[in-house]
């Protein structure tokens, strides 16, 4: 494959997300393999002393588009100044994080460079010339492998699947600022209303402590919130939880929710739909606590308590403070 | 609009190994559409106009269109094709030619489809029509030919002020669907449908597989209640090593 690969390094106010270096990363991976370069691109505002930190995760170029328009993710402007980059550089492959504006991003790229996107990707491989991509599908009830036959290979990578690498040495890449020229714009970007006090999004958490049915009204959510607090968590729901109107859907975990992996995940009263297991079976360890026996969440969760979520939840708090106390 | 299998259906994988069996599925209306479809209603009601729902997809579809039309949608475009190939450039490029020839304030799309999860047709369309387009939206006012929507991102959600005629792709949060009455499902068969076949265009994805994920090892129950709790945070330590 020649050309280089595009990495689209996405930053939130002036931090890079984590799914940038694991995209920049799985960049790196590919480049080897292909023998060619790796490209990122940061779009922001304040961003541009940043970019040479891409060189640890194996960026070769940073080209970086830094202005105020650009502070919060306006589509129009961050499509035109990908698609200026990409017509100018011909990458083989562009990698982007499967974060919200990753998501919006890519399509919109593909379409003006007549390809198409290999959306929320878990794996990717070059053989013989061929990219070929694992990405889930009907929320991971089954696992596609895709040949993308256009070009460029465009592929939208999803958050915590991907491990983001440090090289020793790190790359000193070169740094290029790109004119920001506002094209036309029918809409207008005008702020980011936040949820609340700087939550994590579920999808970038790597430990979520998540309530379902079984917690039995909004009120009682309060005992898995300090739980979360305790060993740096983020609360989630089930989709029954959601539908009662107990949680706001942002917090749902599930095939209409969030898809999540992250490294510990307590589903504390939760039965494990199908829906809802779907939405999770990726993390790397699964708790369950559960009053039922019979839950099927039982038989997919590395370890189970079966207990009322009300006296085990709490004893579970306690039990933490004293660990990460004593630590 | 589509039809897909219920999200609470089990998917079984065709002996081809290359495709899914929906032959004992349940199909229902892509639920981020019938988000979307629910807010076009209301759009109507508020501020009058018509409701057109597009389909692109087999003769089964029908069953999906006549449930839109029972829930409130006036008429119903639907680009016949019993396999038109899964891939979201191709569907959008036949969406945005169909499109061409429609008159539209408002376009509302699902965020994605509960079956492929592509999420990438709306964007995709808006860009062929040169229109704005704010996807994941959970919120949606008009006024005075402009929009204001509520974008959901990590962590909140940004406001997008558009203007007409403009897309939009729907979130969960957008709406809650209402039911159809059974008079109402009765008049829908009144309401036209105009069948079209829909244009072919390049494809740039080919499925090599399709394979049922990993199952986990099995995993093991600690104990019952407040006792377990000492056991877990051992072994969550020394075993799963994750804190």
């Amino acid at each position: 494959m020649q050309g280089p690969i595009l990495v689209f390094a996405e930053s939130s106010e002036t931090e890079f997300r984590k799914a940038a270096f694991e995209a920049v990363t799985e960049g790196r991976r590919l480049a080897d393999i292909s023998k060619t370069e790796v490209h990122a691109l940061c779009i922001g505002h304040r961003i541009k002393d940043r970019a040479s930190s891409l060189g640890k995760f194996g960026a070769d170029k940073v080209a970086v588009a830094d202005d105020e328009m650009l502070s919060l993710f306006q589509p129009d402007f961050y499509r035109q100044i990908a698609l200026d980059l990409a017509k100018k550089i011909h990458p083989s492959v562009i990698l982007l994080p499967a974060t919200s504006a990753g998501k919006d991003l890519a399509p919109r790229l593909a379409i003006h460079l007549n390809t198409v996107v290999a959306a929320e990707c878990t794996e990717l491989e070059i053989n013989n010339n061929e990219f070929v991509a694992t990405r889930p599908a009907y929320a991971g009830k089954v696992l596609l492998k895709v040949r993308v036959t256009g070009t460029p290979k465009v592929a939208t990578l999803r958050p915590n699947v991907f491990t983001a690498k440090e090289r020793v040495p790190p790359i000193s890449p070169l740094v290029e600022s790109l004119s920001f020229q506002k094209p036309t714009t029918r809409m207008i970007v005008k702020e980011f209303v936040t949820h609340g006090a700087k939550k994590l999004d579920l999808t970038e958490a790597t430990i979520i402590v998540s309530g379902g049915r079984g917690m039995g009204g909004p009120e009682n959510y309060k005992i898995l919130e300090d739980l979360a607090s305790v060993i740096g968590g983020v609360v989630g729901a089930s989709r029954a939880s959601v539908d009662a109107g107990w949680r706001p859907h942002s917090d749902q975990v599930g095939q209409t929710g969030r898809t999540v992996s992250p490294t510990l995940y307590i589903a504390c009263g939760i039965s494990g739909a199908i829906q809802h297991r779907v939405g999770m079976i990726n993390s790397k360890v699964i708790v369950a606590i559960n009053k039922d026996p019979e839950a099927p969440i039982f038989g997919f969760a590395d370890y189970g308590i079966v207990g009322d979520v009300f006296d085990v939840v709490p004893a579970l708090t306690q039990e933490m403070r004293k660990y990460y106390g004593k630590r | 609009m589509r039809r897909v299998p219920d999200t609470a259906t089990r998917i079984k994988i065709a002996p081809d190994g290359k495709s899914i069996v929906t032959s004992d599925a349940e199909f229902v209306i892509n639920p981020y559409e019938e988000y979307a479809l629910e807010q076009g209603v209301q759009l109507k009601e508020k501020h009058g106009g018509e409701v057109t729902v597009l389909t692109l997809g087999p003769e089964k579809s029908t069953s999906v269109i006549l449930k839109a039309l029972a829930l409130g949608a006036d008429r119903a475009i639907h680009l016949k094709s019993e396999n038109f190939p899964d891939d979201p450039s191709a569907v959008a490029r036949a969406i945005a030619a169909e499109l061409k020839t429609v008159e539209f304030d408002v376009l509302l799309f699902g965020k994605k489809g509960v079956d492929d999860d592509n999420q990438q047709v709306g964007p995709m369309v808006a860009e062929l029509l040169g229109i704005p387009c704010v996807t994941q939206i959970v919120k949606l006012d008009i006024s005075a030919g402009k929009a204001l929507a509520h974008r959901e991102v990590e962590g909140g959600v940004i406001v997008v002020e558009s203007a007409l005629p403009s897309a939009f792709t729907a979130e969960k949060d957008l709406t809650v669907p209402r039911y159809a009455s059974l008079r109402e499902l009765v008049a829908a068969r009144k309401k036209p449908i105009l069948v079209k076949e829909p244009q072919q265009f390049p494809c740039g994805l080919e499925i090599v597989s399709v394979q049922y994920p990993p199952p986990r090892a099995p995993g093991r129950v600690l104990g019952k209640g407040v006792e377990a709790v000492p056991i877990l945070v051992k072994v969550l330590h020394e075993e799963a090593k994750v804190i």
